[in-house]
């Protein structure tokens, strides 16, 4: 997988590095907040798979559209949303996304066309079809990504949206994030193929796997998909093999059926190392550069933490709120 | 006035919003030829037969700025896209925090009386009545039906219209001229002064006939039809039920925590209701069981103008027990 060529200009490369490092670090704080009740809930870490997110959203516009799963926040920041509203929700806050709403598994920002995190295994692809269907009727060339994991992949909707995407030739990108595990059951346990992109042959659409882990193999094939989207060739389903290298959430005590090898092997193919080394090969990332760039990272980090911690709880009256639209 | 029938009504309904407003569109399993025919196969559009996808589908559409219109058919069909009625649909514009609104009708025909048995003859809105973040509405005249989808059209949240099965070719007046019937807000559809009786749909026709055959033994029975299920008109319910002191509530569906015990719980509540109460409330449901199939069994399962009349009987013979000294 190595020395793929990146053709990708460093200033896009150091962007896409910045993000998934933006992800990495955003969850390690929140998982820590969470662990010291700051956070309530349940908080689902991406940490491992931010190679996929960032690969899929660095080939879209902005007023392109995606949908996320339970595991959001990674899809969140990789399609640009703003740390601190991002923060102030998971800590329950007024100003965050959802007004102290939906918390950690429901950030949603429509304006920069992020449809959602959803709680529902799968809830959320006939939804980001909706909008694949509604980018079609706009005539804009606007696409619409869902990402869901292995699970899904399982579940009706799916099938039922990649048949109707690929009959009326949608602008879509389904998107597996195949981390080999539904919470604590493995794919291979629950998936008669070994491939959940082999099923796109079913529909005739094409079915492409990648490395999840090397995120110019997924920006590549997201650019082609987005590419025959845009251009009216329908949907594309890619196939992002990857892993999850925290526990399912960031609960302690629960099962993790893994084997720790498994699991260490893993994370000795780091997403964020690879393009890390990468950058440096080409000369285009250096110590001080990889610093600053930690460093503002850290810094945007504690002031959504701040904006967080300054900001009001809801009311509890406001709990009635927003029920119905006006 | 002219006299269309209630499907007819419905259709003119969708075909004048459609024309009014572009970004309305129509997703079924078959498409419904008199609209395929003016809108095309675009808005108009025929789909697998996939209620969760279309329903999920709806949703994405709407938060992104279009007015979609899907039509489960039966309301059975919907029960396979619960999560995105139940989960999404409902929840999306709360759980996100207000940040964008999902303007969805969904259609969905209910009741019995057609003989097509269990699958095909439900009357579940209650089970979406107990769901915060849906407003749905039953109406029981071509006038109603027609008013009410317009405003559904209109309105910016997801909105059910029940329609009845037993009602879609009864004809009734619909003026020419453009109107619509706000959310909330109960019909009387006869006015009366012994007992108030509250129905839905096909019962209130069932209850304007059993009203008839009363007045002539000098009973007086008002008809409160609610067609809105939610919001719910309770003002208009209680005031009735002040007036009158009786109450009888006439749903085609089963009673077990229905839109009968809500309409018994809207009464019984509110203290200035409960004192008026003159005896106890009294429902007139469907029997607790799937719908058979032989008109014999169904007719036995349904609620009818018979049984209106004897609970009518019943709560204006019941008294009071005198409160114990």
């Amino acid at each position: 997988m190595q020395s793929l060529s990146p053709n990708l200009p460093p200033d896009k490369q150091r962007e896409m590095l910045r993000r998934m490092l933006t992800i990495r670090h955003f969850e390690e704080r929140a998982s820590a907040d969470y662990l010291a009740g700051k956070i309530y809930g349940v908080v689902h870490c991406y940490i491992g798979e931010e190679a996929v997110a960032v690969g899929v959203c660095s080939a879209l516009d902005r007023t392109d559209r995606i949908i996320s799963t339970h595991r959001g926040h990674g899809h969140c920041i990789a399609k640009g949303a703003d740390l601190n509203r991002m923060m102030a929700e998971l800590y329950g806050r007024q100003t965050g996304y959802c007004k102290g709403k939906g918390g950690s598994m429901h950030i949603a920002d429509f304006g920069i066309g992020m449809l959602g995190a959803n709680g529902i295994v799968a809830g959320g692809i006939s939804i980001i079809t909706g909008a694949g269907l509604a980018a079609q009727m706009e005539g804009k060339g606007g696409v619409a990504v869902s990402f869901f994991g292995d699970g899904a992949s399982n579940a009706g909707p799916f099938h039922e949206c990649l048949n109707i995407a690929a009959t009326w030739k949608l602008p879509m990108l389904y998107v597996c994030e195949n981390n080999m595990y539904a919470a604590q059951t493995a794919a291979a346990a629950t998936h008669a193929l070994s491939d959940v992109a082999a099923r796109a042959a079913g529909y005739g659409i094409p079915g492409v796997v990648v490395d999840g882990n090397d995120i110019f193999a997924v920006h590549q094939a997201a650019n082609a998909a987005v590419d025959r989207a845009r251009s009216g060739g329908g949907p594309t389903l890619i196939e992002c093999k990857t892993y999850r290298w925290r526990g399912h959430t960031e609960r302690r005590g629960q099962p993790d059926p893994r084997d720790r090898a498994e699991v260490e092997a893993w994370q000795g193919k780091d997403p964020i190392a690879l393009l890390e080394r990468r950058l440096r090969e080409q000369g285009e990332l250096d110590d001080a550069g990889l610093q600053t760039m930690e460093g503002d990272i850290t810094g945007a980090i504690e002031a959504a933490v701040a904006f967080a911690e300054a900001s009001p709880f809801p009311l509890p009256e406001q709990a009635t709120d927003d029920v119905f639209a006006a | 006035m002219r006299e269309l029938t209630y499907n007819e009504a419905a259709l003119e309904a969708i075909a004048e919003e459609m024309r009014r407003d572009p970004k309305i569109f129509y997703m079924s399993t078959d498409a419904l030829p008199p609209l395929l025919k003016e809108f095309g196969a675009e808005r108009v559009r025929a789909t697998p037969i996939t209620e969760a996808a279309l329903t999920g589908m709806a949703i994405g559409a709407a938060g992104c700025g279009f007015r979609p219109i899907v039509d489960w058919r039966q309301v059975t069909f919907c029960f396979v896209a619960m999560d995105q009625i139940v989960n999404q649909a409902a929840k999306i514009h709360y759980m996100f925090g207000g940040q964008v609104n999902f303007p969805i009708l969904f259609r969905a025909a209910v009741g019995g009386g057609t003989q097509v048995a269990a699958q095909h003859s439900q009357s579940p809105y209650s089970m979406f009545m107990n769901v915060a973040g849906l407003k749905m509405f039953l109406p029981s005249t071509p006038y109603d039906i027609k008013g009410l989808l317009k405003t559904a059209i209109r309105d910016n949240n997801p909105v059910i219209s029940f329609e009845s099965s037993r009602l879609m070719s009864r004809k009734g007046p619909v003026p020419e001229e453009d109107y619509t019937i706000p959310f909330g807000k109960a019909d009387i559809k006869r006015e009366g002064s012994d007992v108030t009786v509250v129905a839905l749909a096909w019962l209130v026709h069932e209850a304007l006939a059993a009203a008839e055959e009363l007045a002539l033994e000098g009973i007086s029975v008002e008809i409160v039809d609610p067609r809105t299920l939610v919001p719910l008109d309770t003002e208009t319910i209680r005031n009735s039920v002040q007036k009158t002191g009786r109450l009888v509530i006439a749903d085609e569906a089963g009673p077990t925590a229905g839109f009968s015990a809500e309409i018994a719980a809207v009464a019984t509540e509110d203290a200035a209701t409960f004192g008026r109460l003159k005896g106890p409330v009294k429902r007139v449901c469907a029997l607790p069981v799937p719908i058979p199939y032989s008109p014999i069994l169904e007719s036995h399962v349904f609620p009818d103008r018979k049984r209106i009349i004897a609970a009518i009987r019943e709560v204006l013979e019941a008294r009071r027990p005198a409160a114990a000294a």
